[in-house]
């Protein structure tokens, strides 16, 4: 009998004890549970390349501090948008809701991510968006939770209008898809053009996705601009510098673009890219050292070389590695994280950039022109260009 | 719009429309002889440019890489017929749907794995390149006076072949009473073979003749199969002459359409095709 009391007196303590010690070590693990990053892009489809791209820079970003943040793993759950904007918002509630992700790292498309943007909007997690450049994302939709590593389509037209000007280009035809990111890069165009002095003498818009460019050229030869301003990408952006070239205009009437224009296309456009110019926030050839590093890296690692969207991509990882860090591994306060992004400067490849108040970065663009098949530096057009974030109530 | 324009747009209309017919010969022709919906044609449109790419890499040369692509599409024409098509001649619409679809993906992915997904380009050959002038201002490029010219002699020969050789002659009469052919000697699969290896090589050619002033990239099949589609359907299902006449039609149109009307001009052709079909149900030339 006595003996059994005893049991119980010791016996009881220490099973409370050890019940708090194991409770006080589960509170612990939160601390070392994976940081869980959702990614969402497109894996599959037209815009396979470019999700591929931004993954590999995601990962690199990650794999050079050993894949760990402040002594925290890192886990990734990846999921294939196909750039379709009717999945995105079923893709998004389920990292965040079920998986709990802590950050959302996503799309390339600018449909996808309006979606995404729709359905992030005051949950617990942080999107970070590598790519799509719809004014939107950081104008009016733009939400404290939401941060970009990339670009507006502002961003990359806008500084174009000025370089015409100065280039002595008075009358200018421009001419893109019927569509939100086309239309919104010719319209930045026109706005420093025209305040420049200049003139948009016509404005012409293409079905999405038709790339029977003959009439359109003929057209732009009869009326004689002095230069001609496009957003194309990709297959179009191919077609259309050829094309340009084959009717003998690239002679006469100088091309001129946002960088997606030759960006990724250039191998495929041949010697009629040469000498197009376009304004960008990235060019392949930027001589500065992080660049050069960062280029090297990325082809030891992949086997191949960077672009544009792999720069994205690294930055939206440095932009968790250095928030996360600064935090000392804590991801459960949100609030506190998402000032930490917002005050970082990222050492980016493109050059060092910080976030504005809608969480757009302010960046330099470059005035670039096609050398040998290289998209190469002509000069800094803007250092530290600000997107004017309409509608935007941060 | 002052006269030489609009001659201009013309040309660049006919020329269009030219291109769009060599597309569509084949589709219309393996349905007219043989009853087969081959929704698998565009993808033979993209294997044809990517196989010059290919070959043009390979060879550094636009001509050989055209012969070898040629070849190469007329044997995936007879292995497509012979293994699987010949299944299909007994099965309805559906079955020859579900097959042709699932050969797209097929299609597609083997691009994928074989090219990637970055858009390439081949260079218009040496001899081809450059341009003439139209106009004191407008230039064309003599590639796409070239193409023009061949999808005219394409025309033609399949117009000769139909109406004057004696394989136009089984051609014709299998299209109206198959059993009656059969019985009359003619051995009605091998025909059918040759049929179907010449409609895959009429949408590989095309692709292949393309490659120099398009862009590469995945799923560019299925752009041109609608374009396509709304040609065939004009013109008449199964109908050459048809096929022809409508290409002309819809090229002409989209390009007035794209100049003139640019608001509305992403939906042309389609109100042209609903104008034809309300008054011609069956498509211009469907007897």
């Amino acid at each position: 009998m006595n003996n059994k009391k005893k049991i119980c007196q010791s016996v009881l303590p220490a099973t409370i004890a050890a019940c708090m010690i194991a409770m006080s070590s589960g509170s612990m693990a939160a601390d070392s549970d994976p940081i869980k990053v959702g990614v969402m892009l497109p894996f599959s489809g037209v815009y396979a390349g470019l999700g591929e791209s931004t993954r590999n820079g995601l990962k690199q970003a990650l794999k050079e501090k050993g894949n760990t943040i402040a002594g925290r793993a890192v886990e990734f759950i990846e999921m294939d948008t196909e750039a379709k904007p009717a999945r995105a918002p079923e893709i998004t509630s389920s990292l965040v809701d079920n998986q709990k992700a802590d950050f959302v790292i996503g799309p390339v498309h600018s449909g996808v991510a309006m979606g995404m943007i729709k359905t992030i909007k005051g949950k617990d997690s942080i999107m970070i968006i590598p790519n799509a450049g719809a004014n939107a994302a950081t104008g009016a939709f733009c939400q404290p939770n939401v941060f970009r590593t990339s670009f507006s389509s502002w961003q990359t037209a806008f500084p174009m209008g000025k370089e015409a000007y100065d280039m002595g280009y008075k009358k200018i035809v421009t001419m893109s898809w019927n569509y939100g990111f086309g239309k919104e890069s010719l319209e930045a165009f026109n706005e420093s053009f025209s305040k420049a002095g200049g003139e948009v003498i016509k404005e012409m818009l293409v079905p999405f996705p038709k790339t029977e460019f003959q009439s359109y050229l003929t057209e732009i030869a009869s009326i004689k601009p002095d230069a001609v301003f496009v957003f194309f990408a990709g297959g179009g952006a191919v077609k259309f510098v050829k094309d340009y070239d084959a009717m003998g205009l690239k002679g006469k009437i100088p091309l001129l673009g946002s960088g997606f224009l030759t960006e990724g296309t250039t191998t495929a456009q041949g010697p009629a890219a040469e000498g197009v110019m376009t304004t960008l926030h990235y060019a392949d050839a930027l001589d500065i050292p992080k660049n050069k590093s960062f280029r090297q890296d990325y082809e030891t690692l992949y086997g191949k070389p960077a672009d544009l969207f792999a720069v994205q991509g690294y930055d939206a990882g440095q932009l968790i590695v250095d928030a996360v860090t600064a935090t000392n591994g804590n991801t459960a306060d949100k609030a506190a994280l998402i000032q930490q992004m917002g005050k970082l400067e990222i050492d980016s490849p493109r050059g060092a950039f910080h976030f504005s108040k809608a969480h757009n970065p302010i960046q330099t663009i470059y005035l670039r022109k096609v050398v040998d098949g290289q998209n190469t530096v002509v000069k800094t057009s803007y250092a530290g260009l600000e997107d004017p974030a309409r509608g935007c109530k941060l | 719009m002052d006269t030489s324009l609009f001659l201009v747009q013309l040309l660049n209309g006919v020329q269009y429309g030219l291109l769009l017919f060599l597309i569509a010969s084949g589709l219309t022709l393996v349905f007219g002889v043989m009853g087969i919906l081959n929704l698998a044609h565009g993808s033979m449109y993209m294997i044809g440019a990517y196989l010059a790419y290919y070959f043009t890499t390979l060879t550094d040369s636009f001509l050989l890489a055209f012969i070898i692509s040629g070849a190469i599409a007329l044997v995936i024409g007879i292995i497509i017929e012979r293994c699987l098509i010949i299944h299909l001649y007994k099965r309805d619409h559906l079955d020859q749907v579900l097959l042709t679809v699932g050969l797209i993906f097929i299609f597609n992915a083997t691009q994928s794995f074989v090219w990637g997904n970055d858009p390439l380009g081949v260079e218009v050959p040496a001899i081809l390149s450059g341009s003439i002038g139209l106009t004191d201002i407008i230039e064309y490029p003599v590639y796409r006076l070239f193409i023009s010219l061949l999808c005219l002699v394409v025309a033609a020969t399949m117009y000769f072949t139909i109406n004057k050789t004696r394989l136009g002659m089984m051609i014709r009469a299998g299209e109206s009473d198959r059993a009656m052919v059969e019985n009359l000697g003619v051995d009605i699969s091998k025909l059918f073979t040759i049929v179907f290896a010449i409609g895959v090589f009429l949408a590989s050619l095309a692709g292949i003749v393309s490659a120099p002033i398009v862009s590469l990239v995945p799923g560019m099949g299925e752009h041109v199969l609608i374009s396509c589609f709304v040609v065939v359907v004009i013109g008449g299902l199964g109908s050459i002459k048809g096929a022809f006449i409508a290409a002309l039609i819809v090229g002409i149109v989209d390009t007035y359409a794209s100049v003139l009307l640019p608001q509305v001009s992403s939906m042309s052709i389609y109100l042209l095709m609903a104008l034809i079909l309300l008054a011609k149900p069956q498509g211009l030339f469907k007897n």
